[in-house]
């Protein structure tokens, strides 16, 4: 096989889509699919905000609006946020550390299509009409009490979308541990793969939880189970527990890898060194294990008792401590730094009043007392958008502005992404920030409308209209992705000009081995040591040129999520529709057969020849 | 297919193996022998309470169990699935960590729920 691009009909193009193994290539496929469920939870939010308009406002039905919270919640966190997120991870994370492919690629693609089938999974259930109405937390008195198939679409498209993230999370731990480039050690990680790092042992400890409870779920609705009904002695307050346990990391795991990103930006854009870098590592892990600490802060209200209270309180504030460690090393990161305002190094100094202020709103909301008077008002809903837009959100298009060339190559339209930035920030501004006296004059979250003359109409009215620059700003990005993709102007390896770590040293987007050479790594930023020490390429090879092995695709990933997927509608019809329990049966045997070939075939993968390298590389000669 | 590697040990690294082989070996025959002396108490202090001898208490006998399991669990850990050798700092690293979080997961679960 030789790496030289050929031309391929559409056929063969979309076959090497489905069975790619490629890091760079199944990055991109997550942040499409990503990308389009992101639109797709945008559309639901902009429905709750027309309702939301005016009082007693019946564009939607209160059953549909639930529909519609839910799916939005469940959307943005589990099928847009975390994807785009795993999407960067794979296309940057191995380039940092100097690695040619992940450990697992066979894993990676599987974690892949185990999310998009779940994902596919969960929004079908709009085709159905019986959608998931207990929200995203499913609490489980709503949820034994939702009628029809809708919490099963939840249960099982999370289900199989999770197993995805799990599968995901553990490539990524592996390969950071075993495959980093020759002096590459743990203090001279990049700060995104350190963030990448802690998310991922994260994901591998909080979604055990949460397939417990979907599981319990699942086994509660569709299998005659009792977990938590408490007139069969179960009990529903377990639910909240296990959701939370896994809920509290949950939303961790979605702002670490925007930390990690940010920390990129500032140290690029303000053309210095990150700013107590060992100290940012230390805070990023501290987070990682005290947010398995403090679940039940979303419970205060459960009736847990003052002592439980307490002690989860004072938990929740210790994260403040390390947070606002990272904060202060942003903020002298940029201090007496060469700035250069470019759109990702605007989202970024956007971002850290903005998060500043959920963080506070957070500490608010963590004191119990408090949190009495602004459990389930929009106080709660102001505070995560807060941190969750204005942290991951903004994370995910800064991080999509200065990837985008690494990842395809091209360069979006600078000033279309400030136009993008400003709508954006300004909508975002509008919409949230007076959520937070709506909590405070007692407008409860989750409502579907509400009555006239409570003072309530000009907040609503202004959150509205937010929304709608938010939902310009989007599109303007939309229009700047096509109209470069069209473009297609190709650019250099480095075309922020001020790259520090690997990635920026190999060309854009990289040859499917990465690395012709793997790099020795002489430091922190080891492509700027490099350029100061004046060599230009920014990498020092530590082998010579020789065959590089790499893995073979695989179509079993796809084989295998189609048949959980097929196993899903089964196990949800099974005793109502005559062919429902035939299907469970098929969809297990799919899945079973899947692995069986994966297992019994052996596939050692291919070798790329030297001579093949050697060509690509005086290619690339002409390259600046 | 790249060239596969054959690699002559030289007489002194050989003897060294050999070596570090026999200690591993004789560490491992130790800790089994411990093992079955463990379970061979936990057995018997199970029976001395079904047959009501005296001093063999519920309250005794639950906690002994488990620190015994405790126990045995290090021990295969640690022995037989060669934790204590170098370079599974890492894998000590993770395990740890789940311990510590089951650990609070079941400390809150036990005296905020089944309490
Ligand atoms: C200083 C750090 C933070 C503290 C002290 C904090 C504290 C809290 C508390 C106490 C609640 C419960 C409020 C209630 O339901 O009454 C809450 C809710 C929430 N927080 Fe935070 N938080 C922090 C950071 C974050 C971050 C970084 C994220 C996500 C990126 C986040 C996402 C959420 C979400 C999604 C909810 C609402 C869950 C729901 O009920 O639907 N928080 N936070
Ligand atoms: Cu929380």
């Amino acid at each position: 096989m030789s790496s030289v691009a050929q031309k391929r009909g559409f056929g063969a193009t979309l076959w090497d889509w489905l069975t790619t193994v490629d890091h760079k290539k199944i990055g991109i496929l997550y942040l499409l699919g990503g990308g389009f469920f992101f639109v797709v939870g945008g559309i639901e939010a902009m429905i709750i905000r027309v309702q939301l308009l005016t009082p007693n406002n019946d564009l939607v039905s209160a059953g549909i609006f639930n529909q519609i919270i839910t799916m939005h919640g469940t959307t943005m966190i589990f099928l847009a946020a975390m994807p785009i997120l795993i999407g960067f991870m794979n296309a940057i994370m191995p380039l940092q550390i100097g690695a040619r492919d992940v450990a697992f690629p066979f894993l990676n693609s599987l974690g892949f299509w185990m999310f998009f089938f779940g994902g596919v999974f969960l929004n079908i259930s709009w085709f159905f009409g019986q959608v998931p109405d207990a929200g995203w937390t499913s609490y489980a008195s709503l949820a034994m009490a939702s009628e029809g198939h809708g919490v099963d679409f939840y249960a099982i498209g999370l289900q199989i979308a999770g197993g995805g993230t799990l599968l995901g999370g553990i490539n990524f731990l592996v390969t950071i541990i075993n495959m980093r480039a020759p002096g590459m050690t743990y203090m001279r990680m990049p700060l995104f793969t350190w963030t990448t790092f802690v998310a991922s042992a994260m994901i591998l400890f909080a979604f055990p939880p949460l397939t417990v409870g979907l599981f319990l779920l699942t086994f509660e609705r569709m299998f005659g189970a009792n977990f938590f009904d408490p007139t069969m002695g179960g009990n529903t307050i377990i639910w909240e527990h296990i959701f939370w346990i896994f809920g509290h990391p949950e939303v961790y795991i979605l702002i670490l890898p925007a930390f990690g990103i940010f920390s990129e930006i500032f140290s690029i854009f303000s053309r210095k060194r990150l700013f107590g870098y060992s100290a940012m590592v230390f805070a990023t892990v501290l987070i990682g294990f005290l947010g398995f600490m403090v679940w039940a802060h979303h419970m205060f209200t459960v009736g847990l008792g003052p002592t439980a209270n307490a002690i989860f309180s004072v938990a929740t504030m210790a994260i403040a401590i390390p947070t606002g460690v990272k904060i202060f090393n942003w903020l002298l990161t940029i201090w007496g730094g060469s700035i250069k305002v470019t759109t990702p190094m605007l989202w970024a100094l956007a971002f850290i009043p903005t998060f500043v202020m959920g963080g506070v709103t957070g500490v608010m909301l963590g004191t119990a007392p408090l949190d009495y008077q602004l459990h389930d008002t929009y106080f709660v809903v102001a505070h995560f958008h807060y941190v969750i837009v204005g942290g991951t959100v903004f994370g995910i298009i800064a991080g999509t502005h200065l990837y985008w060339p690494k990842m395809f190559g091209t360069m979006l339209n600078e000033a279309l992404g400030k136009v993008t930035f400003w709508f954006f920030f300004i909508g975002f501004h509008l919409t949230f920030l007076i959520q937070h006296w709506l909590g405070f004059w007692g407008m409860p979250r989750r409502v579907f409308t509400y009555m006239d003359g409570q003072g309530w109409n000009s907040a609503n009215v202004i959150s509205s209209v937010g929304a709608l620059f938010m939902a310009i700003g989007i599109t303007i990005m939309v229009y700047n992705i096509i109209v470069t993709s069209i473009k297609n102007v190709r650019v250099a390896n480095d075309p922020w000009g001020d790259g520090r770590t690997l990635e920026w040293a190999i060309e854009s987007p990289p040859v499917f081995y990465n690395f012709a050479q793997t790099p020795l790594v002489r430091g922190l930023d080891t492509v700027y040591i490099e350029k100061m020490e004046g060599n230009l390429s920014g990498i020092t090879p530590a082998e010579p040129v020789q065959d590089i092995h790499m893995p073979n695709g695989s179509f079993i990933p796809f084989m295998l999520s189609l048949g959980l997927f097929i196993a899903g509608f089964g196990a949800m019809f099974r005793t109502e529709e005559p062919w429902g329990m035939a299907v469970l049966i098929i969809g297990l045997v799919w899945t079973f057969a899947a692995m069986a070939m994966r297992s019994l075939k052996d596939d050692l993968g291919f070798y790329v020849k030297k001579e093949d390298i050697l060509k690509d590389m005086k290619r690339k000669g002409g390259q600046k | 297919m790249a060239d596969v590697q054959v690699y002559k040990k030289s007489t002194a690294e050989f003897n060294l193996g050999q070596r570090r082989a026999r200690k591993s070996m004789r560490g491992q025959i130790m800790m089994f022998s411990l093992m079955i002396f463990l379970t061979i108490m936990s057995f018997s202090m199970v029976m001395a309470y079904q047959a009501d001898v005296i001093g063999f208490s519920k309250y005794l006998i639950i906690p002994t169990l488990m620190l015994f399991a405790a126990v045995q669990v290090g021990l295969q850990l640690y022995y037989f699935m060669h934790m204590n050798e170098k370079g599974h700092g890492i894998p000590q690293m993770f395990m740890y960590t789940g311990v510590i979080l089951a650990f609070t997961v079941v400390l809150t679960f036990s005296t905020i729920i089944w309490w």
